[in-house]
């Protein structure tokens, strides 16, 4: 007789159990209003990426087309995946001096792991991370960028 | 003593049968290889094979600075990328002596429980998942996709940190994180008994995982098992306690110990020891202590000549890293004992005699990392 009665209740707390689960799946099924799926494509206007989000490395240009790469190539020498190539043009200077100025900053997306130690390696805060995200393109070439914007130079730290 | 080339024959012999799992099986949770020896639905042998998301990191550390291999840890275990690179971190900091401040302190030891958090609830959903319950995925993933948002805005990555870094933290706290942080973990609260209404208490789940794939606590002892694995099977080992660092000693916390050590036991561990990092993260988020959050560290880092070895409870068991320097800005020998390498030791003991179907119940509590073991 025991062995009955718990043979039917055992039977009886399955059914239980399994409806406890049901009931909030039911639960969540009518209410809307707890949908947390974002539609990705169609909410592009209202996406919130932070501003923090490590998405790319840019150069930081002023308004004057100006930035402040010194072409020291730390973050060269920093990058453990060789991502980033800089080249330099040693120019004159109006009093005679030789002065190393930037003239390429090669940047291969498609290499880089966004580990941020770039930024940190550069002594003039000269490079950053934009919180940009949507980077596929056709031709693995197009990930390959120069990031100084043509016609720029080199901010001038004197002050006039 | 010869090594054997091939355990389990290719062939088949009369009443027994091999199959292999994987390496791309729905269920085995990335490119892990088992070859399974078959007696009808009985396991007699399983031989796993390893190596096919191998990438080389020790040695590549091995030509890279102590600052840089560090990125390269948070592609081990990734659902522990926080702990990875702070027991990178931590080993430097040894070598070199520097003290860590206190707010970078706490911001770590807040930063690895959050990711125990998620690593935990990622685990829970695919356990499910496993066992062919599919909703409590979604569960799983509406706690941890707000945990990874509050990493994207102070990290600015979702699950490759690279934040700790040798002397601290790479960036401040964003102005939210508390106030995001507190609602995170008094939603999760609420949210928890859901956890036990569609799972734990979940009759077709208890008959699935109760009494199946006992590892016994000496197998566990001597197979190196470690993390909620060897816990379930009443073994003390959480390094947070053992060996604290980063200020755990401070906090009270309990080690979640349990000896019945099958699969149902392994459950239960990890979903008490998330209530346990609610719990560290409840007395850490309302007194970050105000300072730096680095300490200054040369830019090029020589760790002066001799062995160094420093451990860390990640999510999944003991992470050890080992390093011998001869005192140049690269290590001479970097050498990562990963939690999971273990554990998947146990996988052949545990599931020995045991029905097929059993197999996939066994390996989802062993909540194993296949990157992690490969490095
Ligand atoms: S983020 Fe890292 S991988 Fe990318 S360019 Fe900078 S240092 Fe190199
Ligand atoms: S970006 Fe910074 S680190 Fe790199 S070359 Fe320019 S100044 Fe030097």
């Amino acid at each position: 007789m025991k062995a009955l009665f718990r043979y039917f209740s055992s039977i009886f707390s399955a059914f239980k159990s399994l409806w406890t689960g049901m009931r909030l799946t039911f639960y969540y099924l009518s209410h809307p209003k707890t949908i947390l799926t974002q539609q990705y494509p169609e909410n592009r206007k209202t996406l919130y990426i932070p501003e923090a989000f490590k998405g790319e490395v840019v150069l930081i240009h002023d308004e004057n087309n100006e930035h402040g790469c010194t072409a020291c190539r730390m973050c060269e020498m920093t990058c453990p995946n060789g991502t980033i190539k800089i080249t330099s043009i040693t120019e004159e200077t109006e009093d005679g001096k030789k002065k190393k100025i930037l003239d390429e900053w090669i940047y291969n997306l498609g290499m880089c792991t966004f580990c941020a130690q770039c930024i940190e390696a550069c002594p003039q805060n000269a490079i950053k991370m934009q919180n940009t995200f949507e980077h596929s393109v056709y031709d693995r070439k197009e990930l390959i960028k120069k990031l100084n914007h043509p016609g720029s130079k080199l901010k001038s730290t004197k002050k006039i | 003593m010869e090594i054997p080339k091939q355990l389990i024959p290719l062939e088949d012999t009369p009443g027994e049968f091999v199959i292999n799992v994987g390496p791309q099986h729905p269920s085995t949770h990335g490119v892990l290889h088992l070859r399974i020896k078959l007696d009808g639905e009985k396991i007699l042998e399983i031989e796993p094979h390893l190596g096919y998301i191998h990438r080389g990191i020790e040695k590549i550390s091995e030509s890279l600075g102590y600052r840089q291999s560090i990125y390269l840890t948070s592609r081990m275990d990734y659902l522990s990328a926080h702990m990875n690179n702070q027991a990178c971190s931590l080993l430097v900091e040894k070598g070199l002596q520097i003290e860590v401040p206190d707010r970078a302190k706490a911001i770590r030891i807040l930063m690895v429980e959050l990711q125990r958090l998620a690593s935990h609830q990622l685990w829970w959903g695919s356990a499910g998942l496993d066992m062919g319950a599919v909703s409590p995925f979604f569960f799983a993933f509406r706690e941890r996709e707000q945990i990874l948002e509050i990493f994207e805005e102070t990290c600015g990555t979702r699950l490759t940190m690279n934040y700790i870094t040798p002397g601290g933290v790479m960036n401040d706290l964003h102005p939210d994180f508390v106030k995001k942080v507190k609602a995170l973990i008094k939603q999760f609260k609420v949210n928890i008994h859901e956890y036990d209404k569609l799972l734990t208490g979940n009759i077709i789940f208890q008959k699935r995982t109760q009494n199946v794939g006992f590892l016994p606590r000496d197998l566990a002892i001597s197979l190196g098992a470690s993390g909620p694995v060897a816990r379930a099977s009443g073994i003390s080992c959480d390094i947070r306690k053992l060996h604290p660092y980063d200020g755990y000693e401070k906090l009270d916390f309990s080690e979640i110990v349990m000896d019945k050590g099958d699969s149902f036991t392994r459950y239960l561990v990890r979903i008490e020891e998330m209530k346990q990092s609610m719990h560290i993260i409840d007395q850490l988020i309302d007194n970050i202590p105000e300072g730096d959050y680095r300490a200054r560290v040369k830019g090029i880092i020589r760790l002066p000549e001799g062995e160094y070895y420093q451990r860390v409870e990640t999510a999944r068991g003991e992470l050890g890293v080992f390093v011998v320097s001869d005192g140049n800005k690269t290590p001479y020998r970097i050498k990562y004992r990963t939690p999971n390498f273990s554990n998947l030791g146990a996988l052949q003991y545990i599931a020995k005699d045991s029905k097929i179907g059993d197999l996939v119940a066994i390996m989802a509590t062993l909540d194993l990392i296949i990157p992690d073991i490969d490095r």
